[in-house]
């Protein structure tokens, strides 16, 4: 896969949900991302954000856009240094939640990406990579 | 910080939502209309969302909680104006508003609003 930009960027706050939003939505309107593929991909970066901060203490997300063979896509690689997650079949279950939220973020963004990895050690931290192709 | 502003139009409270909410804007908005209902006893509340160009699991349960307390404070919840992609992302995002009824454009959800109102004045 052929990385044809990228930028890293911080997720530490609230703030930065929103800049990473906003960055997500400038890169996919740029890709030329449909509305729709836009706003699927926003969402899930919303997300994962979300679970970087809340439960992984915060981290940072590598932002790129990516070209395999004629396809082109988005790809967020989400990382944190967190408490790991210790059951990820459990996580990944709509509904499963360990704090007071609905338990989607996780399993709803893996509907919303076109590829979905989830690697985590207990102790040593999270990374989660979306992928969407145009 | 900065607030999202709550309007009265006569016993209904307008919220419109112009900016993308960072989380503890989204709970201070929540608590914001809790006390507010409970100071003007509105019977309904509007949420207008058409500005929003995502809604995620996040504001997906403050709606979900308004809508909630509301009820409990004897008022009635209208969420109006989602935009379609968003739409077609909560379904597969898997997120559900129970609780939350919803209008296409502002008239039509303070026409909704009545009538809801009315129903449970009649029954
Ligand atoms: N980066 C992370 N580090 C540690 N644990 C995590 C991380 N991301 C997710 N988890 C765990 O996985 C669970 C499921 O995450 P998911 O995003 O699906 O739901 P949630 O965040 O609890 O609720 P929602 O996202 O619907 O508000 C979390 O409750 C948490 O226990
Ligand atoms: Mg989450």
């Amino acid at each position: 896969m052929d990385v044809e930009k990228q930028a890293t960027l911080a997720v530490k706050s609230a703030e930065d949900i929103v800049r990473i939003r906003r960055e997500v939505r400038s890169w996919a309107v740029e890709s030329k991302f449909s509305l729709v593929d836009q706003t699927k991909i926003v969402t899930a970066a919303s997300e994962i954000a979300r679970n970087t901060l809340d439960y992984g203490g915060g981290g940072q997300l590598a932002l790129e856009k990516v070209r395999q063979g004629e396809r082109r896509g988005l790809r967020l690689t989400f990382s944190d240094q967190g408490p790991g997650i210790p059951d990820i079949q459990r996580a990944l279950t709509d509904g499963y939640t360990s704090g007071s939220g609905l338990g989607l973020g996780l399993s709803g963004s893996k509907r919303l990406c076109n590829e979905f990895y989830l690697e985590s050690k207990p102790g040593v931290g999270t990374t989660v990579t979306l992928i969407r192709w145009k | 910080m900065d607030q999202i502003p709550i309007m009265k139009i006569g016993d209904c409270l307008l919220v419109s939502i112009q900016v993308d909410m960072h989380d503890q804007l989204a709970i201070s908005l929540q608590d914001n209309l809790t006390t507010r209902i409970v100071q003007t006893r509105a019977r309904g509340v509007m949420i207008d969302i058409s500005a929003l160009e995502i809604v995620d699991s996040f504001i997906g349960r403050m709606l979900n909680n308004i809508a909630s307390m509301s009820r409990v404070l004897d008022a009635v919840t209208v969420v109006v104006g989602m935009q379609p992609a968003v739409a077609i992302t909560l379904v597969e995002l898997g997120l559900t508003l129970p609780g939350v009824r919803t209008a296409l454009d502002v008239d039509r959800g303070l026409a909704l609003i009545r009538r809801l109102i009315d129903d449970e004045a009649g029954s």
